[in-house]
């Protein structure tokens, strides 16, 4: 069985004008309702505040639910209601955080009780402090970071056998978002805010491997990126709340986008030396269509086993999957109408 | 080829440990070796980081240094004409004899050497002002944590939890996991009280209403007991005035148990003092006769029972409206050691146990489904080819699991997910092959050739696609806590077991159903 002819040739290097007027598109729609929203909407992990899951065999009046809470001294929460099966399930959020000696949690189930007249159950609860979830903020924007760093490195280093620049580079980097903050607050008593420093440190990067001339790196690099920014923004636009594990879900889109970009750059690599009188345009193009049964058939299974995920996996898991969803169909978008397109701008400015 | 390569005893040994690894998980007791563990979001528990408030710890410290200060230049017959706390937090001591200086220069030497000591002209007088120096700050944070996690480590195994894990994170913070915990309230309140036991003559020459307007005695402060009704719910506050220094702190303690009072029905702890204590508590109730002692339990007054007589036994006794588990909680916390500094929660991660069954199931059966799906796609998709294909997807599951078990990692929520999108991945090293193999067939090799020039020339795209995923799943784990490290794991195991499949073991395979015949006609692929 064959999905893709082997003398497919699809054109897709000349489409890639219509590829960058959706990609723009798509970052623009992304960054217009990220700042529209206010950035992306926080859960519990990043935004701190309680989480409590409880559960009722029959359906219960969210009216009641939130004066029962009214009355514990829980106030200004937002309930999230969802069904599996015969069980009802109620999502109560508030950025109020309590102790044991508060007695809430352990009054909570009584409390419900009473008033709705069913009987509750509390199935978990997620209680994050103010310090905590700002610690958690910075380690996920330092974690993606790195991932970038040390596969744009990676990259140098196996397509254009720049191990040692691209090392010291990214070294130099580590170094100074290791050291900067803390110079900066010993000496100054200025404590800089995390998100722009990551920031501010990914534009140089980006900038100082542009002017190394690591074209792969470059173009591996600003795929994922534009990855990263497309699904966050349809997070924002989808109103799914940031947690722990899409961080997780994000950083392995990134791994797996990259993983289609390489291979399609390997064989790019693959077909130069007998090129002849093929322009590298033609070169990318074969080197797209060679691999596309590949790409569309990993893709393929992926987003198979992503659905049965997404479907049957349950509540907690439910955002991860989507998250992985919309971010393997980018992906695989990305490293054939962003990553190659890139790496022929570089050689056309190389060439002129 | 041979078929007795290296490729062959590699995925026997492999085979072989995997085998061993995972049986315990699928028949409990089999073999000596342990089963995978589960993370607290499929067995159910309870996960906390405290906040240790060591700043508290420093100003205990002082606290009593200052008390010292005065006990041991009374002894040494200094006079002063005030020894005071500064809003900064360093004692400031002013001597009564501008000519006592050096004396008293001497002292400090002597008897207070790990302070640091200024010497300042305030309104013409001289003072001394003590502070902690840097270093010892740092050394007495640091004990406050150590000594926080060793006394809730005792808490916690009086309590009775199976493979609690306690650690200290960072500087200050302690992370407690208690698997399978079935009342999480009760044992919160069980870590969290500082349980700092105090005894403090009640000061009843002054009238209680004066000092809640404002108007203290130099040296008292206002403790309140707590009335509560027998559903817990407060039905009122009564202040008492105390002398601010404790006569006697639970670290006299040697024992503490749970009695039961037949007359009024209801349990107490009583409570046994070492020999220095039990001298100490003899002294101080014979010295205050007929006057109230508060017992005070962080800062709340339990009780404030007459002293009547001296109490030489060495021995007294907690009462005020206990139910049964209060009182047990309390003897726990008592015995255990007071914590050296107030703790605060600053993360808490409850599952109970039915969640933690019910993902487990769903996360088994999208496992179950999505593999299915995947296996069966395979076998249309490459016929024999990807019939081996599958076995060797089926087996990553296993090495997967075996791997988890031998490392002792813990499996979670995600970390299933990962597993399950593990085989979607590990397809695609089997894809990257086969397509190689088709293309090289197309070219028009023997079948034989295709093989061989498939897997030579698809090993280094898969190496490169692979570290890629490699990098992004150990930058989690490093980052991760919890159930997000459970996912960098399985993701981990799962590239590196799928390429491990895919490359050795189908190769094998490939050899084997090849390798002996001499014409190879056509490939099902």
């Amino acid at each position: 069985m064959q999905l893709i002819k082997p003398e497919t040739n699809f054109d897709f290097i000349g489409k890639r004008k219509a590829a960058f007027i959706l990609s723009a598109a798509m970052i623009l729609f992304s960054l217009f309702s990220l700042i529209l929203h206010k950035g992306p909407r926080y859960g519990v992990d990043f935004a701190g505040g309680s989480q409590i899951l409880v559960s009722f065999q029959q359906p219960v009046d969210v009216g009641q639910v939130k004066s029962a809470l009214h009355r514990m001294g829980l106030d200004n929460t937002s309930i999230q209601e969802s069904r599996e099966g015969q069980t009802h399930l109620l999502q109560i959020r508030t950025i109020q955080t309590f102790d044991a000696e508060s007695g809430i949690l352990a009054a909570l189930p009584k409390g419900l009780q009473e008033t709705t007249g069913l009987a509750a159950e509390i199935l978990s609860v997620d209680m994050v402090g103010p310090q905590v979830s700002k610690d958690l903020r910075s380690q996920a924007l330092y974690a993606l970071f790195y991932a970038l760093l040390f596969i744009m490195v990676y990259i140098s280093g196996r397509f254009e056998m720049k191990w040692i620049l691209s090392g010291a580079v990214a070294g130099v980097f580590i170094g100074v978002v290791y050291l900067f903050p803390q110079i900066m607050e010993n000496l100054f008593k200025i404590t800089l805010p995390v998100p722009m420093l990551i920031l501010a440190a990914l534009i140089l990067s980006l900038a100082v491997f542009w002017k190394l001339k690591l074209a792969y790196a470059m173009g591996a690099a600003i795929a994922l990126i534009h990855d990263v920014i497309i699904t966050v923004g349809l997070f924002s636009v989808l109103d799914i709340e940031f947690n722990l594990p899409i961080i997780a879900a994000i950083l392995t889109i990134i791994g797996y986008s990259l993983n289609d970009t390489i291979i399609i750059f390997d064989r790019v690599r693959e077909n130069l030396p007998g090129r002849g009188k093929k322009s590298f345009a033609a070169i990318l193009n074969q080197s797209i269509n060679e691999t596309l049964s590949r790409t569309l058939l990993t893709s393929g299974t992926t987003l198979i086993v992503l659905v049965t995920l997404f479907l049957l996996g349950g509540g907690i898991i439910h955002d991860f999957s989507r998250a992985l969803l919309v971010g393997v169909v980018v992906g695989t978008y990305s490293s054939i109408f962003v990553a190659c397109p890139i790496l022929l701008l570089w050689q056309k400015k190389q060439a002129t | 080829m041979k078929i007795r390569s290296w490729r062959f005893y590699a995925v026997c040994v492999a085979l072989i440990l995997a085998t061993i690894y995972i049986l315990p998980t699928l028949n409990p007791g089999l073999w000596p070796y342990k089963t995978i563990n589960l993370g607290l979001d499929l067995q159910g528990g309870m996960h906390l980081v405290l906040d240790v408030q060591v700043e508290e710890a420093l100003e205990s410290t002082l606290e009593r240094r200052t008390y010292e200060l005065r006990d041991q230049m009374r002894r040494e017959r200094i006079r002063y004409s005030s020894v005071r706390r500064l809003p900064d937090g360093a004692i400031a001591v002013r001597l009564t004899d501008a000519a006592d200086a050096d004396a008293f220069t001497a002292f400090q030497q002597k008897e207070f050497p790990h302070m640091d000591m200024r010497r300042v002209t305030v309104d013409q007088e001289v003072e001394f002002r003590f502070s902690i120096p840097p270093e010892e700050r740092a050394r007495l944070r640091k004990m406050a944590t150590d000594q926080a996690l060793e006394t809730i480590r005792n808490r916690i195994d009086q309590f009775g939890v199976n493979e609690p894990d306690i650690r200290v994170q960072g500087e200050r913070r302690i992370l407690i996991q208690l698997p399978g915990i079935e009342d999480p309230e009760r044992a919160k309140e069980l870590i969290g009280k500082t349980a700092l036991l105090e005894f403090k003559i009640v000061e009843d020459g002054y009238d209680v209403q004066d000092a809640l307007k404002g108007q203290m005695p130099p040296g008292t402060e206002l403790l309140y007991e707590i009335r509560r009704d027998a559903a817990g719910q407060e039905t009122g506050r009564i202040p008492y005035l105390v002398k601010r220094r404790a006569a006697l702190t639970g670290a006299a303690l040697t024992d503490a148990r749970v009695q039961f009072d037949s007359r009024f029905n209801e349990p107490y702890v009583s409570i046994d003092f070492d020999k220095q204590g039990a001298r100490q508590f003899d002294r101080i109730t014979g010295e205050n006769i007929h006057k109230r002692m508060a017992i005070v339990l962080d800062g709340n007054v339990y009780s404030a029972p007459v002293i009547q007589d001296r109490i030489s036994g060495g021995s007294a006794r907690i009462t005020g409206n206990f139910s049964m588990e209060s009182a047990h909680d309390l003897a726990i916390v008592l015995r255990a050691g007071a914590l050296p500094a107030p703790v605060k929660i600053i993360e808490e991660r409850t599952v109970g146990p039915t969640l933690g069954a019910d993902s487990i199931q769903k996360g088994l059966i999208s496992m179950v489904v999505g593999g299915g799906l995947v296996l069966l796609f395979m076998a249309i998709y490459y016929k024999g080819a990807g019939i081996i294909a599958d076995v060797a997807l089926v087996l990553n599951i296993l090495f997967i699991g075996a791997a988890l078990a031998a490392f002792g990692a813990t499996l979670t929520l995600p970390g299933i997910a990962g597993m399950v999108l593990t085989l979607g991945m590990a397809v695609d090293a089997n894809v990257l092959i086969f397509e190689r193999i088709r293309e090289e067939l197309r070219l028009g090799r023997s079948p034989m050739a295709a093989i061989h020039a498939g897997f030579d020339r698809a090993t280094l795209t898969i190496l490169d696609a692979n570290v890629t995923t490699l990098i992004a799943a150990l930058v989690l784990f490093q980052f991760g806590t919890g159930p997000v490290k459970g996912f960098a794991v399985t993701l981990c195991l799962g590239v590196i077991s799928s390429m491990f499949t895919a490359l050795v073991m189908v190769r094998l395979i490939f050899d084997a159903l090849y390798a002996r015949k001499t014409t190879v006609t056509q490939l099902s692929i």
